[in-house]
């Protein structure tokens, strides 16, 4: 009796031990390709992407002009003649970009110019928490990402966004795009999802800045906020910089120097 | 047996229709020959042909969640040890640049239809 109660002790042991083991090793995610992934050679890296436009240089609409069209011919992102345009960069007044700003007596060039507006790539990105499928998603160099291929269409992000950075895609948008499209090497996207600004995440991989940072002439600044000899931080420690809505804490990466 | 004759004939007239689809298919073409034109130029995949054939899919869809989300942008092959940019648009269909004669061979034979190109670009394409 005592013999096989010991018996019995033994192998329950051992079976909980196996299955722990078991359960262990099958929540490890196999691998279905036999080769082995790395980051590209070349890329850029940073802790936290971050821009900074030097809004006093850009007296007018016109000055944001070639950004907008670098970023357009960058993503084949099409102009469509209605309000269902889709948008990744575009300019708006001050009254509309800083809604939070109480002073009614501005000085004249700070109220009268434009600004640019783009995804603001968020610390605490609303976007990311109300999205169902996971097709928006925050990166550990602070970019807010999207996987087309995931996203349903269900427009929460557009809800939860409150810079209105999102745009969704009500008609097919290769029928806005010139022929041939403007760059080979990047997708469009197609009816149904939801898109916007990726800070240019593609072309970082390849060792290239963002497309409206270099055809701003060094009017934009982008680069590490966590290494305080990046442009973005010496142009933070040296210049009065403004975030949009603050007071809603999703702390912006997109930083607006007055 | 009673009327042997007729039951013995009705026996060999359903076996041969019910065996039709074996002895149809010696008359036919053979299933396996797509008609896939290889890339010219270019003699060996990331990987192996045979796993290529039967994981490009899933390799695929590992290489975007690699890339996007994991920002492992390249993939060192184990079959050569190159290293390749993970990119439908700009690596895969470098080399299997017609979508006529490679990808919709196979898919259509196959029955499936993938919609991979509502988004990513063909070569040839606008």
């Amino acid at each position: 009796m005592k013999d096989s109660r010991r018996r019995f002790l033994k192998l329950a042991g051992i079976s909980a031990f196996a299955l722990i083991g078991g359960l262990g090793a099958s929540g490890a995610q196999a691998q279905i390709a036999p080769g082995k992934y790395i980051p590209r050679p070349g890329g850029l890296k940073a802790k936290r992407w971050a821009m900074v436009i030097d809004t006093r240089r850009f007296a007018s609409a016109e000055d944001y002009a070639p950004c907008i069209e670098a970023c357009d011919r960058a993503h084949n992102i099409p102009h469509i003649p209605t309000d269902q345009n889709v948008k990744w960069i575009w300019t708006d007044t001050y009254d509309h970009v800083f809604p939070d700003d109480m002073n009614n007596h501005l000085n004249t060039s700070v109220r009268s110019r434009p600004y640019m507006l783009l995804c603001n790539h968020c610390d605490n990105p609303p976007c990311v928490r109300v999205c169902p499928t996971q097709a928006t998603y925050k990166m550990p160099n602070g970019i807010v990402a999207m996987d087309y291929h995931r996203c349903i269409g269900c427009r929460f992000c557009m809800a939860g966004c409150p810079y209105g950075a999102r745009s969704f895609n009500f008609v097919d948008p290769r029928k806005y795009l010139p022929d041939p499209y403007p760059n080979k090497e990047f997708p469009t996207r197609m009816i149904g999802v939801v898109e916007k600004c990726n800070f240019c995440v593609e072309r970082l991989a390849d060792g290239k800045m963002p497309a409206c940072v270099e055809a701003s002439n060094g009017k934009i600044a982008f680069g590490d906020l966590e290494d305080p000899n990046s442009s973005v931080r010496q142009a933070l420690a040296n210049n009065f910089s403004i975030r949009r809505k603050p007071s809603l804490g999703t702390q912006p990466g997109v930083y607006y120097l007055i | 047996m009673y009327n042997a004759k007729g039951v013995i004939i009705g026996i060999i007239v359903f076996v041969i229709i019910f065996a039709s689809p074996f002895w149809l298919s010696w008359i036919g073409t053979d299933y396996t020959k797509t008609g896939v034109v290889l890339p010219q130029g270019e003699k060996q995949c990331v990987e192996d042909t045979e796993f290529m054939r039967a994981n490009h899919m899933r390799l695929l869809d590992e290489w975007r969640d690699q890339a996007l989300r994991e920002e492992n942008r390249a993939y060192v092959s184990h079959l050569s040890g190159k290293t390749f940019v993970i990119s439908l648009q700009n690596t895969c269909m470098k080399c299997h640049n017609n979508y006529a004669s490679f990808c919709e061979k196979c898919h259509v034979a196959n029955s499936v239809y993938p919609y991979c190109w509502t988004c990513h670009i063909l070569p040839e394409g606008k």
